[in-house]
């Protein structure tokens, strides 16, 4: 495998607050190749958008107790002063948000928009900046770019401020590309638009990507690895074939039985997982899952497991025995599917 | 003083008899104006634009399209929170389309909503028991002492702690407000409930206990609903029947398998394909068929089957000139296609052949 772009290193990130210390995230470690698509997999509050945008440095360092490594290209991003990371924050590594409603100013034309990104970093005319908005427009499929550029976000749906959001976000060709939720609150026609917009993009400028989501649906078709996080620590990592054909998290199971399949004929019962997420300031002890697993056993209420690799670099957090774990799978996870 | 008739025998589903709802030729259009004292109306947006549908006692009907298709005005205009344009909306075969005052508020007993987003469609001010004690105190069927009781009997039917009955929205995640929300519409026991996209807004595991808590629900108070969403695979799962909207109209409607065994509208079709599949050897194996474009705009709507323009199979110049009508193909199956699909022939990209 080629030289990781962007390599985490056990990142902790701890906001004090008058209730207590809320782990956010607490001991996330992954790699991400040129050219390769990581999915991030969790629940609302599994810590899987603060570890991003603590990558972006967009966390409050005065707020925040951050502690690991975040090495992009073997530099550390999280020693770096505030000017050199806007450098590399934008041109380099590149965010689309969840929200395309919002994440546009509505004031202002799209064309200047994705322009004032460029002209942030390269030191060209408005003129110069917004011809080459009108390209990046172009690129992204939209219709007519440039009378489309001389619009106004309200004038755009859902789908193209998306897309417009994409423009934006690899108008200054960056090597990683980071899609928090991107499709969430599009259509699904739409959001299968995107994914493969998404998709091509990443080969023609030749970046990495991480799509963050909530769905597993959506990251089958489009990831190389996955990882799922639970309670701000990843449960299982590994590739997709691993996640999907031979999951090892009791999580992960619950994640998979929870979707509404369309290829699935029979119209038995959803499976839930029982519970809600654990406060993050009040973390269960032992495995933070246990009190919603099913497979709970005495060892996981006091220990903390540790993501211990299987083959090759597919990894899972938890107490359960190799063969343990490949049964319960097969008999009961994918028998149900 | 209730118009309604209670007595009468439960038809199985599927069974015909009176429908619970029945709506003939439903338009609801919203004027476009311009000036500030004297208002003309230079246009309308045409939400819904002629729909029939009927929905039969203890059924889910699943109504499924993309944004600015009509169907959150639909489920508005049968709610009755607008006034229909045109058309006909009957609720146990009596005519409610122009309902008011006592008869209206005695309606609203019977058909209630579930929103699609549980942070806005609560009141923060309020507390949860307030909030689900609402419909008690407006429509007085309980009286005053016994409230907070009948609240606490809810909560616990949707899984919330009653003793949580003091507390404020805020304190609640996503998955709980939805089912303060769920509380709330089942306080009056309607008979209809109208889900407006219930769970898009919630994590795909708070999803399922939400779907599961619907269909207990279902079971055990006879309930009817009619259930909006975007996802396909949502609708899919919980719905007996399937409506497809595209601007404002219905174009297929069938039962919940056969649509998706064998849809019949190329739009249907499309839809179909874009769901993810959780699998990625089925999805690497499913065909795509990308729709190009936008919706366009309901203002001004395309002239014959409003699909054309996008639609992969159009002919000209049958489709951009005569509208088709929802025609039958199998049991219970209609589409509104002058070349619709043929059978099977999607089975290779709707489902794993």
């Amino acid at each position: 495998m080629a030289e990781p772009l962007l390599e985490v290193k056990d990142l902790k990130v701890h906001f004090p607050t008058e209730d207590g210390l809320v782990k956010a995230v607490d001991g996330v470690s992954f790699a991400v190749s040129p050219g390769e698509t990581l999915g991030v997999v969790g629940e609302s509050g599994s810590g899987k958008s603060v570890t991003f945008l603590t990558v972006l440095g967009l966390i409050n360092r005065k707020s925040a107790k951050v502690s690991g490594q975040v090495l992009f290209r073997g530099q550390d991003l999280l020693k770096l002063p505030v000017d050199e990371l806007r450098n590399v924050r934008g041109s380099k590594i590149s965010m689309i948000f969840q929200d395309p409603m919002t994440s546009l100013h509505p004031y202002y034309k799209v064309g200047n928009q994705i322009g004032e990104a460029i002209r942030a970093h390269q030191r060209v005319s408005k003129k110069e900046a917004f011809s080459q908005a009108v390209e990046m427009l172009r690129r992204v499929g939209i219709p007519r770019p440039q009378e489309r550029a001389s619009q106004y976000p309200h004038e755009f749906s859902g789908g193209m401020r998306q897309r417009a959001m994409i423009a934006m976000a690899l108008s200054l060709n960056p090597d990683l590309l980071i899609a928090d939720e991107p499709t969430t609150a599009l259509d699904v026609t739409v959001q299968a638009q995107i994914l493969d917009l998404i998709d091509r993009l990443k080969q023609e400028f030749d970046a990495a990507v991480v799509i963050i989501t909530h769905d597993l649906g959506v990251v089958a078709e489009h990831c190389d690895d996955i990882m799922v996080m639970y309670a701000g620590k990843p449960a299982e990592y590994g590739d997709r074939r691993d996640i999907y054909y031979a999951a090892h998290h009791p999580y992960t199971w619950g994640l998979l039985q929870s979707i509404a399949r369309l290829d699935q004929e029979q119209q038995e019962r959803l499976q839930p997982i029982k519970g809600l997420p654990p406060s993050l300031i009040f973390v269960p002890p032992g495995c933070p899952f246990h009190p919603r697993c099913p497979y709970v056993m005495d060892v996981c209420k006091v220990e903390v497991p540790q993501l211990l690799p299987a083959n090759g670099h597919h990894a899972s957090a938890c107490h359960l025995t190799l063969e343990e774990k490949d049964r319960i799978f097969k008999e009961e996870v994918m028998a149900r599917r | 003083m209730s118009v309604q008739v209670t007595e009468r025998v439960e038809p199985a589903p599927g069974a015909k008899g009176t429908p619970l709802i029945k709506l003939t030729g439903v338009k609801k259009y919203f004027p476009i104006t311009r000036g500030i004292i004297i208002q003309h109306k230079i246009g309308q947006v045409h939400a819904v634009d002629g729909v029939d549908l009927e929905v039969y006692k203890g059924q889910t009907v699943g109504l499924v399209g993309e944004t600015g298709c009509g169907k959150s005005t639909l489920a508005r205009v049968i709610m009755r929170l607008y006034p229909a344009t045109e058309g006909q909306i009957q609720f146990e075969g009596q005519d409610i389309t122009h309902a008011k005052g006592r008869d209206l508020r005695d309606l609203r007993r019977n058909m209630q909503m579930i929103f699609q987003d549980p942070y806005a469609s609560l009141n923060p001010r309020k507390t949860v028991g307030s909030i689900i004690g609402e419909p008690f105190r407006l429509h007085k069927t309980v009286e005053g002492g016994k409230i907070k009781s009948e609240v606490q009997q809810l909560m616990e039917l949707v899984g919330l702690n009653p003793e949580h009955y003091n507390r404020f929205p805020h304190e609640f995640s996503g998955g709980q407000r939805q089912r303060i929300g769920v509380a709330r519409a089942l306080a009056l026991r309607p008979k209809l409930i109208v889900c407006d996209e219930p769970v898009s807004a919630l994590d795909v595991s708070i999803q399922a206990q939400i779907l599961n808590l619907l269909e207990d629900l279902q079971e055990e108070f006879g309930l009817t609903y009619l259930f909006i969403a975007h996802d396909l695979s949502v609708v899919r799962h919980v719905s007996d029947q399937v409506a497809v909207m595209y601007l404002g109209k219905i174009v297929e409607i069938a039962p919940g398998a056969s649509l998706y065994r064998n849809p019949k509208h190329p739009y249907t079709g499309a839809l179909l394909s874009a769901v993810p599949i959780p699998d990625p050897d089925i999805a690497a194996q499913k065909k795509r068929i990308i729709l190009e474009g936008d919706v366009p705009s309901p203002i001004d709507p395309p002239s014959g089957c409003r699909f054309h323009p996008r639609c992969p199979r159009a002919q000209f110049p049958t489709c951009k000139e005569i509208e088709p009508p929802l025609e039958p193909f199998h049991e219970g199956q209609f589409a509104a296609c002058h070349f619709p699909l043929e059978d099977r022939a999607l089975a290779g990209t709707a489902l794993p052949a």
